[in-house]
């Protein structure tokens, strides 16, 4: 006999980005330099 | 179990209670990096998790988490971020945000996936006939030529203008001094002979 209800199916993922993904944006952060001159904010990265 | 915990730094880290996000914030615009890889991994996999409801694809995932944190870092760094207590309410926004541009572009830019049955050729399609199509086009106006030469010279003259001069059928009764109705009715009985030859003459007339 078919089954009368569907299966409950979880759409819901719960999922972390990668250690590589997180680094990044610390390195990024990191070698993040912002300066304001006259009201204009001006990015540099540092290598 | 006190010295398990001290040998696993990583385990030490997650036993801290959680601090505020504004906490946090001001600790990383004061220069404290190790704030910002709190803040991220606090909200890590809520946000990732949020995304990838939306976007159902990891790397896609990864590349907008990354965009979100990139406008929050420079957000903070510039000092134009308004502590309200609603962190998380705001880099969801961002990503949320990320998400409609990655869906915008990706309808701009449609992505063709690898399978079996894909075909680039049939993308890279070219509009102009090869040379065999060529031919047989070339030969089917030339066989067409010589049938309308068959037809009574009124209608033969009304269908030239028509298909072969692109008249509209106004300046064609102009052309000829008969009227629009007539020259309609002298194109009807061109197409009508003209069928008739192929039919009676089996000529395929086909490309």
């Amino acid at each position: 006999m078919d089954k009368p209800y569907f299966e409950e199916q979880s759409y819901c993922t719960l999922i972390k980005t990668k250690l590589e993904t997180v680094r990044f944006l610390q390195d990024y952060s990191k070698s993040l330099q912002m300066m304001k001159i006259e009201n204009l904010h001006f990015e540099t990265h540092l290598n | 179990m006190e010295k398990g915990l001290e040998d696993n730094p990583q385990k030490v880290i997650l036993m801290e209670p959680q601090l505020e996000d504004s906490l946090l914030i001001k600790r990383y615009v004061s220069g404290d990096e190790k704030a910002l890889e709190a803040l991220i991994d606090k909200h890590n996999r809520r946000l990732s998790s949020f995304i990838y409801s939306k976007v159902r694809n990891q790397s896609i995932t990864e590349d907008i988490f990354q965009d979100t944190f990139i406008k929050v870092i420079k957000t903070l760094r510039k000092g134009a971020y308004n502590e309200e207590g609603k962190f998380l309410p705001w880099i969801m926004r961002i990503a949320h945000n990320l998400i409609i541009d990655h869906f915008r572009k990706s309808n701009r830019m449609p992505m063709f996936e690898g399978a079996d049955t894909f075909n680039l050729f049939a993308l890279m399609g070219d509009e102009k006939l090869d040379a065999e199509r060529q031919i047989i086009k070339d030969q089917i106006d030339s066989d067409l030529i010589v049938l309308v030469g068959e037809l009574p010279e009124e209608q033969k003259e009304v269908l030239v203008m028509r298909i072969y001069k692109n008249m509209s059928f106004k300046e064609i009764s102009e052309n000829t001094g008969v009227s629009i109705n007539t020259a309609l009715g002298r194109m009807r009985y061109a197409l009508i002979n003209l069928r008739k030859i192929i039919q009676e003459n089996d000529i395929v007339l086909t490309n």
